[in-house]
């Protein structure tokens, strides 16, 4: 909502000055986006009356003028304006003024002829967006030698408000004043408007048939208007401050009631209306090309205004073309109603538009202000385009109109509310001047709304109206008291925060990236994935929730390769998307990507390049923070993103909770990824799982070691080594560590040797030598049997 | 007997001249040892007289002591000196960096939500979350934004069919809080939400905090506080100037927008505050009764406030970091400038 300083003043002037007026209807809660003046600054521009007019003698499209800018002698300037006219009054920068854009008005010669100054068009004085087409005619009574800035008022600002949507009630000059009004403690008056008796009987039948989405509909007949008629420039100038076109007088005057009332009216031309009026929801099959030229097709729930030949404009939201005011109109229908708000709420915006009327309608227009809106755009009217008003014609159902609303304000509930006991009087006073109906009973207020106040139902909604007009940093200041009482707290959960810390302290750095990716990104890295497609994206590149954290991580590591960054580790937690929206799991993952050198450029630092290990330790490092590894599991198996001789699902408690893996080659060629990098990814939920410590007494008695060294066929994984080696090496093996991994010169090709550590300890008592011979036997045996390995000498 | 002073001058001589441990101790055997010289002369004794020798015997062993003392003494001057030696090989240059140095860090703005669930937490808080994918009934509905509300143009939501959306704010987390929780409550709701904007200061995918206190007596002035302490304490000034301006939200009410005075210029006027001096950091309001109802809370017994802020916003004032977009592109020198 933006609106002229002073067109608001006319109503309510408070002694403040305008930032002070801004100020203080912000901290009322209709905050003041900007307040700008309503025209560029320039300086020496008069009215003058243009004396004579010449044709340039060299030039054609020039001419040479002589204008009284009320100095005395007549002054000659050089005019190229095509509608520079003998009698005109016009707005004059002598020499020496300044107008916008620095532009210094000096003597000059045009192609030879002296020109002492300028006449000026409304867009040399700023006063308009586009270039003007002509020098600005003004009115004929125009004082000439008159500062044009105080003929034109011009020393005004305009105020621009964003209003929240609970405040329709503030989208007028009305609504502001009364605002200001009661924040002052003033009085507020706007024009009078007196009913325009009708001077004919001409009407035209208006019936509501959707009366619940249209419960009061007023119309009336102009007759013989001149719509040819020049809006007054105080009109135009008001429409401008408040942001609004002059597009000729019959609109200007309806939208100069919406600006200054608040009720958005709509003229048709009565010559293009058949039969009578309906206002009636559309029918299957009805179309309407709407004002702006676009042809819809209209739906079931949309409100039209119609005859009997069909649909004639959108109602409260857009007219029709054809039933539109034109140049050639000469009888005019004018329309004043009352639409429910929740029978255009969506309506505009489910069509893609988006007008004034859509933006007051849907808010809560007064259904009270109906007939006062007739009354003075027909006054306004018959001012400015002449005509005879006939009769107002009223559809009306009691019934549909908004019920009146009483609301009930406790003292108590009002002082509990605010932490403070405000003066009875005060109250009734905040509550009296917003237009609240007010009865004050015992230890409570009986409050009427106003028919403007949709947003007031409840009793919460007056304490907040009381609290703001008393001003929300004029209350209390306390803090909540509340029990103190301890919570449980699962010691083996592990927190988010500490996950976290651990890949920060193994030098990941935490990437946050948008949980949605492109299509193509997603299904060259998981081509089976199935996740929710966004209906409206904010581009195609943005359109699918990730099934899987690695797209946002691959696009983040190529940002970075392309920044010469090129040892890249990052980690990211968040929600990955899987399965249709019926059956959609919403699972919170840890991912993890890492590329380049394994360790950071430094003199003591190999050149070596990450790979799948260092991944894994840095995955199993998070696997054993809480304390409970051995419900882990690394098993060989292939996804679609990994190199198949390079990835392992990973495991807890059996069930499958992630992968780790190196990029496959494929799909980083396709994704155009010029380095190999190795991923992680595991459920969060299972990686929090810990485990709470039980302590184990220590023993006093020695450990055993034996080193075991094994050869193995490469395809048998070294796990299932351990594991049957862990099985064999019964109860009292307190440790099994592989401490060398071996191929070439002394293994057979194919083969690998591994290199078992075993510690046994008996808690009780010293295990003596044959009993772990016997135990290595059965390990030697076993694995042997199992897989293959054998015993290296 | 006539050359012992002669001799042990000659032993002085070779203690001194010894170079090390090793030669130091051939002198000590050469003139001390079993087969040394001066043990040679105290064999000698027994030439001598009876009256001769205890004299003589006396003299011997005093200069074998003296000798003794000057090979200790120069035993530790030589070890002393080969520790020297060796320190002095060992030395090192301890300014070189240590060894494979990988330092690594949280998002910043991680590092804000951290932040702000630690000062709430302290307090009392528990952290809540929720899904991301919502239904228009978590997302609105039980909020008090019923379809075609006005409100629901305030957040351009992203769609999937007519009833799911992404979460345009954390407030459904809420929703589920008190459905299934019976007040007091006290909880704070971190996480990432939605909207279909994106432009300089606008991205498709923030991340807001909202919180929630429900309890019996609670009032405004209590909201007022906690905000207030809040700002405070994020910011690290006591000082800093809060007010509250009444605003609108479907799901409070009273409802209030949160100004601080602007952290970059302090309230003098800058570009980050468009020369108002003020900064608008957050949203609040005391529980709107019908959100209550929804979630089956008795409005006359319990009252509670709500607030919701955008920790980007949050992040960017208080690191001074000047484009919104730096956010999500994770660079890594972006990043590492949080670690």
């Amino acid at each position: 909502m933006k609106f002229s300083e002073q067109w608001l003043r006319e109503w309510v002037s408070p002694q403040l000055d305008t930032q002070a007026v801004a100020d203080q209807i912000t901290m009322a809660g209709l905050e003041v986006d900007a307040v700008e003046p309503v025209s560029a600054s320039f300086s020496a521009v008069v009215v003058a009356e243009v004396l004579t007019k010449d044709k340039h003698p060299d030039a054609d499209k020039l001419n040479v003028c002589t204008v009284d800018d009320g100095s005395g002698a007549p002054v000659q300037v050089v005019c190229g304006a095509p509608n520079v006219g003998v009698g005109q009054k016009v707005p004059f920068a002598q020499v020496g003024g300044l107008l916008p854009g620095d532009f210094k008005i000096k003597k000059a010669k045009l192609r030879g002829v002296e020109s002492r100054g300028m006449i000026c068009s409304a867009s040399e004085l700023g006063l308009e967006e586009e270039t003007s087409a002509g020098i600005l005619e003004l009115p004929g009574d125009a004082p000439v030698g008159i500062d044009f800035r105080a003929f034109m008022n011009l020393n005004d600002m305009t105020v621009e408000v964003d209003l929240t949507p609970n405040r329709g009630d503030c989208l007028s000059i009305k609504g502001m004043a009364r605002e200001v009004g009661v924040l002052n403690r003033m009085a507020v008056t706007g024009p009078e408007i007196t009913p325009v008796p009708a001077t004919t009987d001409e009407t035209f039948a208006v019936d509501i048939e959707a009366t619940e989405q249209c419960p009061r509909y007023l119309g009336r007949v102009i007759s013989n208007v001149d719509v040819t008629a020049e809006t007054p420039l105080w009109m135009v100038e008001r429409l401008r401050r408040s942001g609004v076109r002059s597009i000729d007088p019959v609109v200007d005057v309806t939208n100069y009631v919406m600006l200054e009332l608040g009720q958005p009216m709509h003229a048709f031309d009565r010559d293009n209306l058949t039969g009578s009026m309906v206002i009636r929801m559309a029918r299957p099959e009805e179309t309407l090309t709407l004002l702006d030229g676009q042809q819809v097709a209209l739906r079931p729930e949309t409100l039209v205004i119609a005859d009997q030949a069909g649909p004639l404009a959108m109602a409260g939201i857009m007219g029709g073309e054809l039933s539109g005011v034109s140049e050639t109109t000469r009888t005019i229908f004018l329309e004043s109603a009352f639409f429910s708000p929740l029978a255009i709420a969506g309506q505009a915006r489910s069509y893609g538009l988006h007008t004034d009327a859509s933006h007051r309608f849907e808010r809560g227009v007064d259904p009270l202000l109906t007939p006062q809106a007739v009354e003075r755009a027909t006054q306004l009217l018959l001012d400015i385009c002449g005509g005879q008003a006939g009769p107002v014609v009223e559809a009306k159902s009691d019934a549909a109109m908004p019920a009146p609303r009483r609301v009930v304000l406790r003292e108590a509930r009002l002082e509990k509310a605010l932490s403070k006991r405000l003066g009875k009087d005060d109250v009734t006073d905040i509550l009296e001047r917003l237009g609240f109906g007010v009865v004050v009973g015992d230890g409570d207020w009986q409050v009427d709304v106003p028919s403007w106040r949709f947003d007031v139902a409840i009793e919460e909604d007056l304490v907040e109206e009381v609290a703001r007009i008393h001003g929300y940093n004029n209350l209390p200041v306390r803090r909540p008291a509340a029990r103190l009482s301890l919570r449980a707290e699962d010691e083996a959960v592990l927190s988010l925060k500490q996950l976290r810390r651990q890949m920060v302290a193994r030098g990941f750095q935490e990437a946050i990236t948008y949980s949605f990716v492109a299509p193509e990104l997603q299904s060259a890295l998981l081509p089976d994935a199935v996740s929710p497609v966004l209906a409206n994206p904010i581009s195609a590149d943005l359109s699918v929730m990730r099934a899987s954290l690695l797209p946002g991580l691959v696009r983040a590591m190529e940002h970075n390769l392309n920044r010469q960054q090129n040892r890249v580790r990052l980690f990211e937690t968040g929600l990955v998307f899987n399965g249709e929206l019926d059956a959609l799991s919403q699972v919170p993952m840890m991912g993890a990507l890492v590329c380049g050198a394994r360790d950071p450029e430094g003199w003591s630092a190999g050149k070596a390049g990450v790979d799948f290990y260092d991944l894994k330790g840095d995955l199993e490092s998070l696997l054993a923070l809480g304390g409970n590894r051995d419900a882990w599991r690394f098993e060989p198996a292939e996804h679609p993103a990994l190199h198949p001789g390079q990835s392992a699902q990973v495991l807890f408690e059996g069930q499958p909770a992630g992968w780790v893996g190196t990029l496959h080659p494929q799909v980083r060629a396709t994704l155009g990824l010029k380095v190999d990098a190795i991923v992680f990814e595991v459920r969060l939920d299972h990686l929090s799982q810990g485990s709470v410590p039980a302590f184990e007494p220590l023993s006093r008695f020695p450990e055993v070691r034996r080193d075991l060294a094994f050869t193995l066929a490469d395809e048998r994984p070294v796990q299932a080594l351990l594991d049957s080696a862990r099985v064999e090496a019964g109860e009292y093996l307190k440790d099994i560590t592989l401490f060398d991994v071996y191929a070439g010169k002394g293994v057979a090709e194919g083969h690998k040797s591994i290199a078992l550590g075993l510690t046994w300890q008996h808690p009780s008592r010293t295990l003596n030598d044959e009993e772990i011979n016997q135990l290595v036997e059965s390990i030697v045996a076993q694995v042997h049997a199992e897989l293959g390995a054998e015993l290296r000498g | 007997m006539d050359h012992l002073p002669a001799l042990v001058s000659e032993a002085r001589d070779a203690i001194q001249a010894a170079q090390n441990v090793a030669e130091l101790d051939e002198v000590r055997v050469r003139y001390l040892g079993k087969k040394g010289e001066m043990t040679a002369l105290l064999k000698g004794l027994g030439k001598l007289s009876a009256e001769e020798r205890p004299a003589a015997g006396e003299r011997i062993n005093h200069a074998k002591q003296t000798l003794a003392q000057e090979i200790d003494v120069k035993r530790q001057a030589l070890e002393r000196e080969a520790l020297d030696a060796r320190l002095a090989a060992e030395r090192i240059d301890v300014t070189l960096p240590g060894r494979t140095q990988s330092p690594g860090g949280l998002h910043p703005v991680t590092r804000t939500l951290e932040r702000i669930e630690g000062l709430f937490t302290r307090i009392g808080f528990d952290v809540a979350v929720g899904p991301e994918i919502e239904d228009d009934y978590h997302n609105f509905e039980a909020l008090n934004i019923p379809a075609h509300h006005p409100a629901r143009g305030m957040a351009d939501t992203f769609y999937f069919d007519a009833t799911r959306l992404l979460r345009t704010h954390t407030s459904p987390v809420q929703v589920r809080t008190m459905k299934t929780t019976e007040p007091p409550i006290r909880i704070v709701c971190p996480g990432r939400v939605y909207r279909s904007d994106s432009d300089l200061t606008h991205t498709p995918m923030f991340h807001q905090v909202e919180g929630l206190l429900v309890d019996e007596d609670i009032s405004f002035a209590d909201l007022k506080g906690t905000i207030e302490d809040f700002l405070q304490a994020f910011f690290e000034r006591d000082d800093l100037s809060v007010r509250f301006r009444p605003s609108y939200f479907p799901f409070t009410e009273p409802s209030a927008e949160v100004d601080i005075q602007c952290v970059m210029c302090s309230g003098d006027g800058c570009r980050v505050c468009s020369h108002s001096g003020w900064l608008e950091v957050m949203g609040c309001g005391m529980v709107h009764p019908e959100v209550f109802r929804h979630s089956g809370i008795d409005a006359e017994r319990f009252t509670g406030f709500a607030f919701g802020m955008g920790a980007e916003r949050l992040a960017m004032l208080r690191y001074g970091v000047n484009d919104l977009r730096l956010f999500f592109e994770n660079d890594l020198r972006f990043l590492r400038q949080f670690a």
